[in-house]
């Protein structure tokens, strides 16, 4: 049984990383082919995810309605949302959802003037959290901390017309940091995560890494 | 002078507000000269002859909408006004509404014919493996387009076996799509790219500037301003610039004043 | 008395809403339609939401989990119409069925689906470990595949720019001094991430200069961050200015 449960995900990995990394460099038709099935293969199966999600998600808010937690009556407004959405979904303006998607119904009034307007909203709160954070906490305590602030405050009047009215330079400036010591700084991020995302990829084929199984047995 | 710095944040919250909505309704011109990245986008569209193949990903959503929208709609009128064939398509679930949208909205404004000027292939998960899939053989990614049709039919996907026929990639993003599109997808299929983003991503992406990974980019509601600006099709994003100019002088004149206030209290307790 | 007054603070509120759009729908400024109604409650959920800043209150986790449930909703029905139904449902399924289907069933997309099937006895006690064999499968494929593509596009890519003449010939001094520049700032924050020697010496000199581009780099990327979350908040009140109140043109 650990065969099967242990020893045959680590031989898949193994086999696959192995496989899709060769794959790279040959030039062969039946190696294209490979690779166009199994990206193929790889994005059904990502689609299956999206169902693990929503059942997680839907599973919480069960769970919060059933031990009557405090504030279970607003996990009601999650399944009511949901529920009218996939009922209106499945409707699909009168065609049901085994004939294409139609245009215009109420699955989209719902997607338009609820999911949009919600979704931006609930983000631009953090304007304000940013506007008091800045006011709050952002102090020039050390070197670093006057380097950072004085930069942002470069960037911050660059990056808008106002900017060029205090002075031409002002925006110069800002693309100057911008282009040299944040393109710097950036590079050598970028460059850090990819060794870092190399190793951690040879860890997984090798079978060194083995988090993404799960734990117990 | 230390109450200044206990002062209720709802204070704040309020000042930010009224600024923005008195900058919106007050009508004065800002200047909004292209910079170097949102210009080389422009060329570039420019350069690309009649009936060119640009593919738009949609790569948000709702979220990130007040920024990408605006870049979507100054980029598809530029497309249209230069006869492009737009191909749209998107890794984000919650982007097919606002994309279709953008794509319906100017197209009508251009007389375009959906299928034949345009297609919208809609949404598919996958990421990597997605650009991969429709690197190697599209109608194999995208067997019916967004409203069902055989994409293998429509004249817009004519000539286009896959992402090597794409003469322009435009990301519009509000994750890591732009690394995962140059990584999967330029790098093996060799089409030009450019990018949108959100402000927050916009440091970021100037390594892949450099480096022409990137022909250029937008960077957030100013680079959409710029855009808008380029192609004298003033909208959202322009109007946008007065507010945005006018709460960056508050918030810089809110930190320098709460750290003056700091220091000044700082010296008092100490002294 | 505390619960009172928010009590009516939010009816009074919620009265004031009504009476708004009473007004705007009577006077013409809001269509009375589907997508007049529609800008009313999108109008409703900004504002429900905007209420958190004053005080955490029902309306905004009313709002908040509404958003999540359509969100939900809409996430699933997009799957199934630009996924399932024409990946799955309509060349597996239909001809399998399907006495009228033209094309024979792909059956090997069975396999993919059984992988996918698989990642739902994750949920179970007994067959969880089969969920093992998909979550391999994809973690291996997109290890193999991201190692020569991540080599070439994020390594090769960018250390080739970074190691550009700094005189070949055109360059401007300025130019070149900005190509100096870049090469020193990369090598220093590579230096200063290197956490497995200590920072002494040498070593220790250059990551201090690391720190420097690090903090102008953050300093860059916090103005941004403040332009990016402006630009949500301002676009929220476009929305609100324009297209509910039609003080804005």
């Amino acid at each position: 049984m650990n065969f099967l449960k242990r020893t045959i995900p680590l031989i898949i990995a193994f086999v696959m990383g192995v496989l899709m990394a060769m794959q790279y460099y040959v030039p062969h038709k039946l190696s294209q082919d490979l690779l166009e099935v199994v990206s193929k293969w790889d994005r059904i199966i990502a689609g299956f995810a999206v169902f693990i999600g929503a059942y997680s998600l839907l599973h919480l808010h069960w769970t919060r309605i059933k031990r009557k937690v405090e504030g279970w009556g607003y996990s009601v407004f999650v399944y009511f949302g949901a529920i009218i959405t996939l009922l209106f979904g499945f409707l699909n303006g009168g065609k049901f959802f085994w004939n294409d998607k139609q245009d215009g119904t109420m699955f989209d009034w719902l997607y338009y003037y609820v999911q949009v307007p919600a979704g931006a909203t609930i983000f631009s709160i953090l304007a304000f959290f940013i506007a008091s954070a800045a006011y709050r906490t952002f102090r020039a305590r050390t070197n670093e901390s006057t380097v950072l602030l004085l930069a942002a405050i470069v960037v911050m009047l660059g990056r808008v017309p106002i900017g060029n009215y205090i002075s031409p330079y002002v925006p110069a400036i800002a693309d100057w940091i911008m282009a040299v010591p944040n393109l710097a700084a950036k590079r050598g991020i970028l460059l850090g995560v990819s060794l870092g995302a190399i190793a951690t990829s040879l860890k997984i084929i090798f079978g060194i890494e083995r988090s993404y199984l799960g734990g117990g047995d | 002078m230390e109450r200044f710095l206990r002062i209720d944040r709802r204070i704040i919250f309020a000042s930010i507000t009224v600024a923005v909505i008195v900058s919106l309704v007050l009508q004065f011109e800002l200047p909004i000269p292209a910079s170097e990245p949102v210009q080389e986008i422009y060329e570039e569209i420019e350069s690309l002859p009649k009936g060119s193949r640009v593919m738009i990903a949609f790569d948000y959503d709702p979220a990130s909408k007040e920024e990408l929208q605006p870049m979507a709609v100054a980029f598809l009128h530029h497309c249209f006004s230069r006869d492009l064939k737009v191909i749209g398509m998107t890794h984000y679930p919650g982007a097919p509404g606002l994309a279709e949208q953008a794509m319906t909205s100017v197209a009508n404004q251009y007389q375009k014919k959906y299928g034949e000027d345009y297609v919208f292939l809609g949404y598919k998960p996958g990421s990597a493996s997605l650009i991969i899939n429709m690197g190697e053989n599209l109608y194999s990614a995208f067997p019916k387009d967004f409203y069902g049709n055989d994409t293998t039919t429509l004249p817009a996907l004519q000539d286009v076996d896959s992402l090597r026929e794409i003469n322009f990639l435009f990301d519009l993003a509000a994750g890591t799509t732009i690394e995962t599109w140059i990584a999967f997808g330029k790098e093996k299929y060799k089409f030009d790219m450019g990018a949108g983003c959100t402000a927050v991503m916009g440091p970021d992406m100037y390594p892949f500037l450099q480096s022409k990974q990137l022909t250029g980019l937008l960077g957030g509601l100013k680079g959409a301003a710029e855009y808008e600006a380029l192609i004298k099709k003033k909208a959202n994003a322009v109007s946008g610039m007065r507010p945005q100019s006018v709460v960056h002088v508050i918030i810089i004149i809110f930190v320098i004043f709460g750290n003056i206030v700091y220091f000044t209290t700082r010296r008092t307790r100490h002294a | 008395m505390r619960k009172d007054s928010n009590f009516f603070v939010l009816v009074g509120t919620i009265g004031l809403f009504v009476c708004i759009n009473i007004f705007l729908m009577a006077s013409g400024k809001l269509p009375f339609s589907f997508d007049g109604f529609g800008v009313i409650l999108g109008a409703g959920l900004t504002l429900a939401i905007y209420s958190f800043l004053y005080k955490d209150n029902p309306a905004f986790k009313i709002a908040e989990n509404l958003y999540v449930g359509v969100s939900l909703g809409y996430t699933i029905i997009i799957t199934w119409f630009n996924f399932l139904k024409p990946d799955l449902y309509d060349p597996l399924i239909v001809p399998m069925f399907s006495k009228a289907a033209t094309k024979a069933p792909q059956y090997a997309l069975i396999f993919p689906s059984l992988l996918g099937v698989f990642m739902f006895l994750r949920f179970s006690r007994k067959l969880s470990w089969l969920s093992r064999w998909t979550f391999a499968f994809v973690v291996g494929l997109g290890a193999g595949v991201s190692i020569p593509r991540v080599i070439s596009a994020f390594i090769l890519e960018q250390i080739k720019p970074s190691l550009h003449p700094v005189f070949s010939g055109g360059e401007t001094l300025f130019s070149s001094v900005n190509t100096l520049l870049i090469m020193l700032g990369v090598i220093s924050v590579l230096i200063y991430f290197i956490f497995s020697v200590e920072h002494k010496g040498a070593i220790g000199k250059i990551s201090k200069i690391g720190i420097w581009f690090l903090m102008i780099s953050f300093g860059a990327s916090f103005g941004y961050t403040v332009m990016g979350r402006l630009s949500l908040l301002i676009g929220r009140i476009q929305f609100l200015l324009r297209d509910w109140l039609g003080v804005l043109q």
